[in-house]
């Protein structure tokens, strides 16, 4: 048999992401099976199959539940709200009465191209009750100090509030993108219609954007289920635990308790809920089009 | 060719040289080169401040022995017992460290520990008898001597003189009934919603603990198996705290204090429960270093004071893994010495674990320090099983919180911290029942 | 009137956006305790480096600089090549299984990086690889996103150049090195950039494999120092601007193709 050099252009990448990505999947499916844990890394034979106890005690924790409502909260408001940001301001960029364009898309981008730990850092002292620059700002519209970060009820909106910021401009970029793929033509046929602004938006600028917000929906879903600096760094988790997000509450399992068997069934109902996701908005964008 | 001939040839010098620099770079950085050299070098871990400052004592350890380097390596105490477990689940471990006594029981359960008993039998500087019984004892697991203890500590209150006197306290509480009864007087007398009487944030487990062994509580049940805090000793002293937060004795977030010394200067409370490590930073923020205007006293008992308080403190231990155990001895040696230990104290403000160190006037006419030697006396351990960190980490703290605000009762919150606990300790329970 | 307000709501955003960094590079300039003042400062009383100089004296973040752009070069080099070799191979070349592997890669991507992690950690501690630089190299070496975006990319380079390069005697290797690579330079630096401000950005992955702190990352020797200087906002400042400060140069200079980027990765198959 001849040598095909094809396998040698496949070789390097498929074999590191078989040995690197899809050996560890498995091996994290199996690990979820079992009581891994710190006693185990010691010593390899301080470990037992467990079946489905990992799965049984997660579903029996509250704090689970609690981690999993916070991401749902987080991923169901912040999600839709950094859409609706980033399609309003790349329909204000793609409007034909602005001009530096170039000067104004960069200004919004700035903050996706940051590390998300340092602008965290920045965002906390931000937050800051009697320092912070947002109640300051909020004190100009009559807004009392709100205590964000140490507050159960404000410190889920502060995440939220960051994380669109940080975002937007992310999604704007693909929007803008979808915008200028609209025919002019549409809009000028619906304006001898008299067809009002409004009306042009939902009959024209939406329907053409959907195959654009559904890829957008999907991309920033799955980036936003798996929220993790932001709280770590800001609240570890607190107070009450109102901003343990699963990803959060995976790494302490994991990583700080070394419950690894644990951590694992969490990582897996991560990606059940994740893929889950994905699959509806494939299914709802499917019908859409039937 | 020709068309595309030139630009290959950019290309080609342009990979040429990257991987010419980068390929030795790369060699160089993972391999990591291991130099031979008759000084053997060993390294040291130390928490927070005395990590910082033991550097002071290595210059006089390394004079007398020429043939031994010690690289120190400081590990803020906030993340301290996180960054020791994480090490040693990636077998990078230093010759020996500094650990608190709480965490002796947890590196021995995970066998990363040498035993010290043949050192101890050889040498002639360190003797069980020379430390505190209750201090040396909580280095002993399974029979065996795992630490030397280096310095000791305890918990007691720190507390505003001038404060308790206008509130008619000129001595400090006796037991339970009085410190409530002190505490409720304070925040009268302040009238300042922004004022307190004591500082018990639900993120520092210890006076949870010290209250319950006050109470006569056990903690864990049946060679600490099980989680006991559902029984009415400990529910009735955790109920004694959260009644401080219930009355607003105490500041409800964590967040509203961000400096612990100023908000005692500005009387945003009078009481706070610590160690003696806090000692020179409230000296310098009261501007008071002779005690008029604050104290420190033993933490009030049920019925009569002093009541019981943790035995804590730091022990030096050898890694099974070093593989410079004598030198690493040495150094153990070095810094158990009545001088060193004086030298240490010195600089960190750390008591010495050394009993004939306590013979030195500095502690006997400190006013600060009185009352620590007092609390000594009374002085229990946590229980010693690997567990206990996550046991009061993430479920103590946990559920204090939710108490004190009141989103579970008291009584619920310890039924779910004992099912919690339980669950922590499945696998303790099955490795006794092996091994 | 509808221009000038469109305008006046422009700029105003822009302010907001960019008000976290102004207060950042403001207090990163201040002496200790300065930044924690009502109401916040947006240029500093008093100028001072003497935070920067903590950093570097005390701290020791150069260090962590080194590390950063170490790691990411490394990584952005090697992932380069190994990406852009089965880009070509998916677009170029007939094999059997392709379409089916070609899938499963794709469909792989809605598995969360996190499910690999603690398998992952196990794989490298038994290799060593822990708190070494392979630590963050081994799981980048090639990832399906590269893979995906260089595909596209040279699935419209034109058959008939690589055909030619054939009939001149061009080995398989020649073609790739000499026209492809040339060809989808553009596609090529797009991939660069986004995986090295990724690898530069990314924050649980070298949390959990460094705990040697010699070895650290900006982001976590960041995260770290937060721990111990809570209450130092002029510092914490300083530290964010170092450690964006790189990331967003490269960003400004090379805007065009990581937008780009952007909207090549929104392409739908």
């Amino acid at each position: 048999m001849k040598f095909k050099p094809v396998y040698f252009f496949l070789a390097p990448a498929l074999t590191a992401i078989f040995v690197f990505f899809f050996i560890p999947v498995i091996s994290a499916f199996i690990i979820s099976f079992t009581d891994f844990d710190i006693y185990a890394i010691g010593d390899y034979s301080k470990f037992r199959f467990t079946g489905l106890d990992n799965y049984y005690k997660l579903f029996d924790n509250q704090l689970f539940w609690k981690a999993l409502t916070n991401t749902f909260y987080f991923v169901i408001i912040s999600g839709p709200i950094s859409i609706a940001v980033s399609l309003g301001a790349a329909m204000i960029l793609n409007s034909k009465l602005v001009k530096f364009k170039g000067i104004f898309r960069l200004v919004y981008f700035m903050p996706v191209v940051t590390t998300l730990v340092a602008v965290s850092i920045v965002w906390r002292f931000i937050y800051h009750p009697e320092f912070g620059l947002l109640n300051y700002g909020l004190s100009f519209v009559g807004i009392e100090k709100i205590d964000w970060l140490g507050d159960p009820f404000w410190s889920m909106p502060s995440i939220i509030i960051l994380s669109i910021w940080k975002n937007f401009g992310y999604n704007m970029i693909i929007f803008i993108a979808g915008l200028q793929n609209i025919p002019e033509e549409l809009y000028e046929a619906a304006q001898i219609e008299g067809a009002n602004g409004w009306q042009r938006f939902t009959k024209i600028t939406l329907p053409m954007l959907a195959p654009t917000t559904v890829f957008i929906t999907i991309i920033t879903m799955i980036g936003y289920f798996q929220l993790f600096a932001e709280p770590y760094i800001m609240t570890q988790g607190g107070p009450l635990d109102s901003t343990l997000s699963i990803v959060l509450y995976m790494y302490q399992e994991g990583f700080r308790w070394w419950n690894m068997g644990y951590s694992s069934a969490i990582a897996f109902v991560l990606f059940v809920i994740i893929l889950a996701g994905t699959l509806i908005q494939m299914w709802v964008q499917k019908r859409r089009e039937a | 060719m020709s068309s595309y001939g030139k630009q290959g040839g950019l290309i080609n010098r342009l990979v040429l040289t990257g991987g010419l620099v980068l390929l030795p770079l790369i060699l160089l950085l993972v391999g990591c080169s291991k130099q031979e050299s008759s000084v053997k070098e060993i390294s040291f871990w130390g928490m927070g401040s005395e990590g910082e400052k033991i550097k002071i004592l290595i210059p006089e350890f390394e004079k007398q022995n020429p043939g031994i380097k010690v690289k120190v390596q400081m590990i803020p105490w906030t993340a301290a017992q996180e960054k020791l477990i994480s090490s040693f689940a990636a077998d990078n471990m230093p010759d020996l460290c500094q650990l608190g006594n709480t965490w002796v029981p947890q590196f021995v359960m995970l066998d990363a520990l040498e035993p010290l008993d043949d050192f101890i039998s050889k040498s002639s500087k360190i003797k069980a008898e020379n430390y505190f019984t209750g201090i040396w004892q909580t280095n002993e697991v399974t029979g065996k001597i795992y630490g030397i203890p280096w310095y000791i500590d305890t918990r007691l209150i720190y507390y505003r003189k001038d404060i308790f006197k206008k509130v008619g306290y000129d001595e400090p509480p006796k037991n339970w009934e009085e410190l409530l009864d002190l505490s409720r007087k304070i925040v009268k007398y302040q009238n300042d919603p922004n004022k307190y009487a004591i500082y018990l944030p639900t993120n520092e487990w210890a006076p949870f603990v010290i209250f319950g062994l006050q109470n006569g509580s056990d903690i864990l049940r049946d060679n600490w198996t099980y989680g006991n805090f559902s029984a009415p000793e400990f529910v009735e002293a955790f109920k004694y705290l959260i009644q401080f937060h219930k009355e607003r004795l105490t500041p409800m977030g964590v967040s509203q204090v961000t400096n612990v010394y100023q908000a005692f200067e500005q009387e945003f409370f009078a009481m706070y429960i610590s160690g003696p490590w806090n000692i020179p930073e409230f000296k310098k923020w009261m501007k008071d270093s002779t005690g008029e205007k604050w104290g420190t006293m033993p933490i009030p008992g049920k019925h009569s004071s002093p009541g019981v308080s943790l035995a804590g403190g730091s022990s030096l231990v050898m890694f099974k893994s070093s593989k410079s155990k004598p030198e690493v001895w040495k150094f153990i040696e070095f810094l158990s010495t009545k001088k060193t230990q004086l030298e240490f104290y010195k600089v960190t403000n750390n008591l010495p674990a050394l009993r004939s160190a306590w013979d030195e006037p500095i502690f006997r006419d400190d006013p600060f320090i009185k009352s620590f030697y007092e609390q000594f006396q009374y002085v229990m351990p946590t229980p010693k099983i690997a567990e206990w960190e996550q046991i009061v980490f993430s479920k103590l703290q946990q559920y204090a919180e939710y108490a004190a605000r009141g989103t579970m009762t008291a009584e619920e919150a310890m039924k779910e911290m004992d099912k919690g606990v339980d669950i922590i300790l499945e696998k303790r329970r099955w490795m006794i029942s092996r091994y | 009137m509808r221009k000038y307000l469109l305008y006046a709501f422009l700029i105003i955003t822009g302010f907001l956006t960019l008000a976290p960094f102004i207060w950042m590079l403001s207090a990163s300039f201040m002496f200790d305790g300065h930044a924690s003042v009502f109401p916040p400062r947006f240029f500093p009383d008093e100028f001072t480096f003497i935070q920067y100089e903590t950093l570097f004296s005390r701290l020791d973040v150069s260090r962590n600089l080194i590390n950063s752009v170490l790691i990411s070069t490394m990584v952005t080099v090697v992932s380069l090549v190994f990406n852009s070799m089965a880009g070509f191979a998916f677009a170029k070349y007939r094999f059997r299984g392709k379409d089916t592997i070609f899938k499963m890669l794709l469909s792989s991507m809605v598995i969360p990086s996190q499910v690999t992690m603690l398998p992952l950690f196990l794989m490298l501690k038994e290799f060593g690889f822990l708190n070494t630089y392979m630590a963050i190299l081994v799981p980048g070496l090639a990832n399906v996103f590269g893979i995906f975006l260089i595909r596209q990319y040279v699935m419209a380079i034109p058959d008939s150049l690589i055909e030619s390069a054939r009939i001149d005697g061009a080995t398989d290797f020649q073609i790739y090195y000499k026209i492809i690579v040339p060809l989808a330079m553009p596609v090529m630096v797009t991939l660069a950039i986004f995986t090295f401000m990724g690898t530069w950005n990314d924050f649980l992955w070298p949390l959990i494999v460094f705990n040697d702190s010699s070895m650290y990352t900006l982001p976590v020797a960041l995260a770290n120092l937060m721990g111990e200087h809570t209450k130092d906002p002029e510092l914490m400042m300083a530290g964010s601007v170092i450690t964006i400060l790189p990331v967003m140069l490269l960003f400004l200079v090379l805007q065009k193709y990581y937008i780009k980027g952007i909207m090549m990765g929104s392409v739908k198959e």
